[in-house]
């Protein structure tokens, strides 16, 4: 049988689009009188545009990489990643508050971007194990353990925002069979923790309690009542929301503190900490149907947006392209990450399709909470828009996870048991 | 199932942002003016306002540069208070007051720190102004006035209301605009055009260049110089002589309906009104109920007219044919129209002939007169719409229209407006009797006194009168002001009128008040007036009310004067008014002893009665 290889051109197409309008959108909200030209390394678009030179090299490098190679090591790739996510509490440097950056002279590098990829790889290895079955309660600890390692070490820098990607996983262990019960056990415990920002342990105790009798007053016809079971979750919620005041109030810093009650509308102040989504809302509300034109935006070019470059580069989309451009920028990471989970399944190999699952989860994770933030439906959790966002580790990071899945796929036929 | 969980998600959040997005950028059109006032600054270059000058070229009105020191507070760098307030010449308390105002109004928009500094203090400061970050000083154009007079007639100026900002859309904060007399009423010609500059901001507020290369931005027009009717010679000497009396005075030039003066007494000098001091004064003259020197009884103040009125009573009788020039009619101090009635007159030579009767201010000669008009017709009611028909031809009882922003309708009874009071039409015309004679119902404004006046030196036509005579140099073209008016009344008519109120001088109740080598023609009037003490009705000293023009066969000036409680005709109304037909025509007084009275005598004490609280007397 002959090696055949069969690159998927679509997403790859897809890939490119991305990663130029980002980087048009860069270079736009990054310009001022200095400019010198489009590759000008001294100004921010200029290294975006090195970056993005970089990462070509490192496709074809990926490209060139037998399959087989990223399933077999991903248990040392995954180890690596764990390692330089340690070496960070000795080498790492402190930018902004959190510890996540390695510094070689003039460049940075951020190894919770590249942690990502060494989680997916190992996730999906342990999952497609011949020994492993995700319904055993047994294997589900190993696979959360997996994945909870960097997490916390993430959670140490601290880097929340980090954190939250790995909510990713998801998309892969639901798709291997595990317990949906899972995910509402896990919505439940998200609805409790905002409904107790919001209304205060007390409350929401009263309320978890009026619930429980409310369940058992429908239920009342049953023959077998398990009030233990009751008195259990009822007695977990209870605690469970007075724990999240008492982290609320002693853990969180205040920047944390402040996002969350920005965002449950307890606080309005435009011009504090809740500046940010406010200006990037008016940039991209100011955007009208068909935008105000690239580099034309004036939100953009006042910098009224911080972080414009990096995580509210879609301000810039939504003000300079109007709802055109933003709804056609929405329409292609949708069908990307449609493209992915379409791979996905078509895979032979079940360590391909959770690792091409994984990647659609993090990329769509990525894509939905930067979004969402950027047009004030969310918290401000600093996580990059995938292939747009300014910054080298980000872009390589991506580019990486997307182009490793794209030489599983072009490889699928080759795959034997 | 488990692999369509996925596709579901993606799905949903893909229509949840763009419908979001469709929310934000297309429904919801806020965030364009949020971004607008976000990043761009609007500037604005203020044009000069025009100058306004008197008929004569004389400049009554220019500008003179203010400043003020701004702060932008969050611009502001550490500083030396102690110094800094120093050089302002204000205590270092008020200055951190001033700067925690601003602070409280807004960090970002400048506020006024020390309004108003005079040119000396400006150019001591603008030197050492580089030192303060986040302060600068603002160049503002006030009025400045070349006159102590006429300060009602040309108006003045104040910053813009909020409810002006919203409904006008030229007007900025902090704009100034016309607000009463020329000033309001010729604010769009005087204002100008405001330049506009767009700057793109970025969020230090630090300037980035023009918007859009500047393709929005303007340049200034400048406010068109206007010059006025007026004669500010002839306005001061009015404003000298009313002084300490209360009333008006307008002078209409007959050919061309110019207004040539118009005073109203008290007044107040227009520098008042200016700058720091603005709003305190205004308040003054705002609460000075008793002299009211925000009134222009020229222009606002209704009068019962008195005598002057029978000119009209006899013109309309001679139109309506009733009676003609040859009939004499017999007085024997007063006319008796009923068993009880009677019009009282005073004592004069009788029986009289129209033309005597007028310069005689025979009552019962205009009495009768009126009857006939009013009787001429089958109810009562159809000879007061014929009589009420022919005055308003005179521009009466209603307003005239001219040029000014203030100003009364006067009033001329018709007939429903007596069918109102006698329902069923159970009225005659001895019930309106005292018409005839300018009292009972009817009320002019001075400006209507002297329209009529003018109307009657011109034989049957006026123009409405105005105060505007030239924009730039250029004669104003409005319709309104340069097509003639015509009266109800037959040219051949106003010649035994004329000729009676050239009697009035020659040998009636003004011959102490010729002017040598002029014919003046005018008419006395002495109006009854009442006001409410307590609620209570009660009679006040006559009024001095005054109608003429001259010379009598090439009108120059037509004049009417009212100096209120200034008992009869001609001792106080008919003084000024013919020492202001000489001041007009001749430019010297030859009279100086009769100037001299009407400057040494004051009504002061007059005005004062109603608010003693105690009796007094009247007409004394």
């Amino acid at each position: 049988m002959g090696k055949s290889t069969e690159i998927d051109w679509i997403t790859v197409f897809l890939f490119i689009i991305l990663v130029g309008f980002g980087w048009m959108n860069i270079y736009s909200a990054s310009l001022n009188e200095a400019s010198t030209g489009f590759f000008d390394m001294s100004q921010t678009y200029g290294r975006q545009a090195l970056f993005i030179g970089l990462s070509l090299i490192l496709i074809v490098f990926i490209l060139s990489v037998e399959a087989k190679f990223y399933e077999r090591f991903s248990s040392v790739i995954y180890l690596v990643a764990l390692l330089s996510l340690l070496g960070l509490f000795v080498f790492g440097r402190t930018i902004s508050g959190s510890t996540s950056w390695y510094t070689f002279g003039s460049f940075s590098i951020q190894p919770t971007e590249f942690a990502k990829i060494a989680a997916a790889l190992a996730l999906a290895k342990y999952l497609s194990d011949i020994q492993t079955n995700i319904k055993t309660f047994k294997h589900q600890i190993t696979a959360f353990g997996i994945l909870f390692l960097p997490v916390l070490l993430i959670m140490l820098q601290p880097d929340p925002g980090s954190a939250i990607v790995y909510a990713a996983f998801f998309f892969p262990l639901y798709r291997e069979g595990i317990s949906a019960g899972y995910l509402l056990v896990f919505l439940s415990f998200g609805a409790l923790f905002v409904f107790t920002l919001l209304f205060g342990s007390i409350w929401v105790s009263i309320g978890v309690i009026l619930m429980a009798l409310l369940v058992l007053f429908i239920n009342r016809k049953k023959k077998r009542k398990h009030y233990i079971r009751y008195i259990l979750v009822t007695a977990f919620s209870i605690g469970f929301a007075f724990s999240v005041t008492y982290i609320f109030e002693n853990v969180f810093k205040q920047h944390h503190r402040d996002r969350f009650n920005l965002v449950l509308g307890k606080e309005v102040d435009s011009h504090g900490i809740g500046y940010n989504t406010r200006q990037s809302e008016i940039a991209i509300g100011s955007g009208g149907w068909t935008g105000k034109g690239w580099t034309q935006g004036t939100q953009t070019k006042g910098n009224f947006v911080p972080e414009q470059h990096t995580d509210y580069i879609f301000s810039t989309v939504g003000e300079e392209w109007g709802f055109l451009g933003s709804s056609i920028l929405m329409v292609l990471f949708v069908c990307l990450l449609l493209r992915i989970l379409f791979l996905a399944e078509r895979q032979k190999s079940q360590f391909s399709r959770i690792y091409g699952y994984s990647v659609a989860g993090i990329l769509f994770i990525h894509f939905f909470v930067n979004i969402g933030m950027v047009m004030g439906i969310f918290p401000t959790v600093g996580i990059p828009l995938p292939f747009f966002s300014y910054g080298g580790s980000a872009l390589w990071g991506f580019t990486i996870l997307l182009f490793i899945f794209i030489k599983l796929d072009s490889n699928r036929k080759n795959y034997q048991f | 199932m488990r692999k369509l969980l996925s596709v579901a998600i993606i799905l949903i959040t893909g229509f949840v942002f763009i419908g979001r997005l469709f929310y934000m950028q297309v429904v919801d059109t806020s965030f364009v003016g949020l971004s607008e006032n976000n990043a761009i600054s609007v500037d604005y270059d203020y044009p000069q306002r025009g100058y306004i000058f008197d008929r004569n070229g004389e400049l009554l009105v220019s500008n003179q540069p203010s400043y003020d020191v701004m702060a932008i507070p969050r611009d502001i760098e550490p500083f030396d208070t102690l110094e800094f307030s120093g050089l302002l010449n204000i205590s270092i308390e008020r200055l951190e007051k001033q700067l925690d105002k601003a602070k409280i109004y807004s960090p970002r928009l400048p506020s006024v720190i020390v309004p108003q500094l005079t040119k000396d203090e400006f150019a001591f400061l603008q030197e050492k102004m580089r030192k303060y970050e986040g302060f600068y000083i603002q160049k503002r154009s006030l009025r400045d006035y070349k006159t102590k007079n006429s300060a009602s007639e040309l108006g003045y100026i104040s910053e813009v209301t909020n409810a002006e900002v919203d409904n006008l859309p030229y007007y900025k904060s902090g704009d100034l605009i016309g607000r009463s007399g020329v000033e309001k009423q010729y604010e769009e010609v005087l204002r100008g055009v405001k330049g506009v500059k767009y700057t793109q901001k970025d969020r230090f507020n630090r300037n980035i260049g023009p918007y859009k290369e500047g393709i929005y931005d303007t340049l200034p027009v400048k406010g068109k110089d206007i010059t006025l009717t007026l004669d500010a010679k002839l306005q001061a000497y009015g404003e000298k002589l009313m002084q300490g009396k209360h009333g008006g005075i307008v002078a209409i030039e007959p050919s061309s309906g110019e207004i040539i003066s118009l005073v109203t007494a008290p007044t107040y000098d227009p520098a008042l009104l200016v700058g720091r001091k603005r709003s305190k004064n205004f308040t003054k003259l705002w609460y000075d109920t008793i002299n009211k020197p925000l009134l222009n009884r020229g222009l606002q103040a209704m009068y019962p007219p008195g005598s002057p009125f029978k000119a009209l009573t006899g013109l309309i009788a001679l139109e309506e044919n009733v009676i003609d020039t040859k009939e004499t009619i017999g007085c024997h101090m007063g006319f008796r129209y009923g068993r009880k009635s009677k019009m009282g007159c005073h004592s004069h030579a009788s029986p009289l002939s129209m033309t005597p009767a007028l310069a005689q201010s025979c009552n019962t000669y205009f009495a009768k007169s009126y009857r006939r008009v009013i009787d001429k017709y089958d109810k009562a009611s159809d000879g007061m719409d014929a009589w009420s028909n022919h005055l308003k031809s005179f521009g009466l009882g209603g307003f005239l229209g001219n040029d000014l922003p203030v100003g009364q309708p006067g009033r001329v009874p018709n007939g429903d407006y007596y069918d109102k009071w006698y329902p069923g039409g159970r009225w005659t015309s001895t019930y309106t009797l005292s018409n005839a004679i300018g009292q009972g119902e009817v009320l002019a404004t001075p400006i209507q006194l002297a329209n009529f006046t003018a109307a009657i030196a011109n034989r049957g036509w006026f123009y409405t009168p105005h105060i505007l005579k030239e924009i730039d140099d250029k004669p104003i073209k409005d319709e309104k002001f340069i097509q003639k008016n015509q009266t109800t009344i037959n040219r051949e008519h106003f010649d035994p009128i004329v000729e009676g109120m050239f009697g009035v001088y020659e040998y009636g109740t003004a011959r102490f008040l010729q002017i040598p080598e002029v014919e003046i023609c005018g008419k006395t009037g002495t109006a009854e007036n009442f006001t409410k003490i307590d609620g209570e009705r009660t009679q006040l000293t006559d009024h001095s009310i005054f109608i003429a023009f001259a010379p009598k066969d090439d009108p120059k000036i037509a004049i009417a004067v009212v100096v209120e409680n200034g008992y009869w005709g001609s001792r106080f109304a008919g003084r000024i008014a013919s020492l202001m037909i000489e001041k007009y025509l001749k430019e010297e007084i030859s009279r100086k002893d009769l100037e001299k009275w009407v400057l040494e005598h004051s009504l002061e004490e007059e005005y004062a009665k109603p608010y003693s609280g105690e009796p007094f007397r009247i007409n004394q």
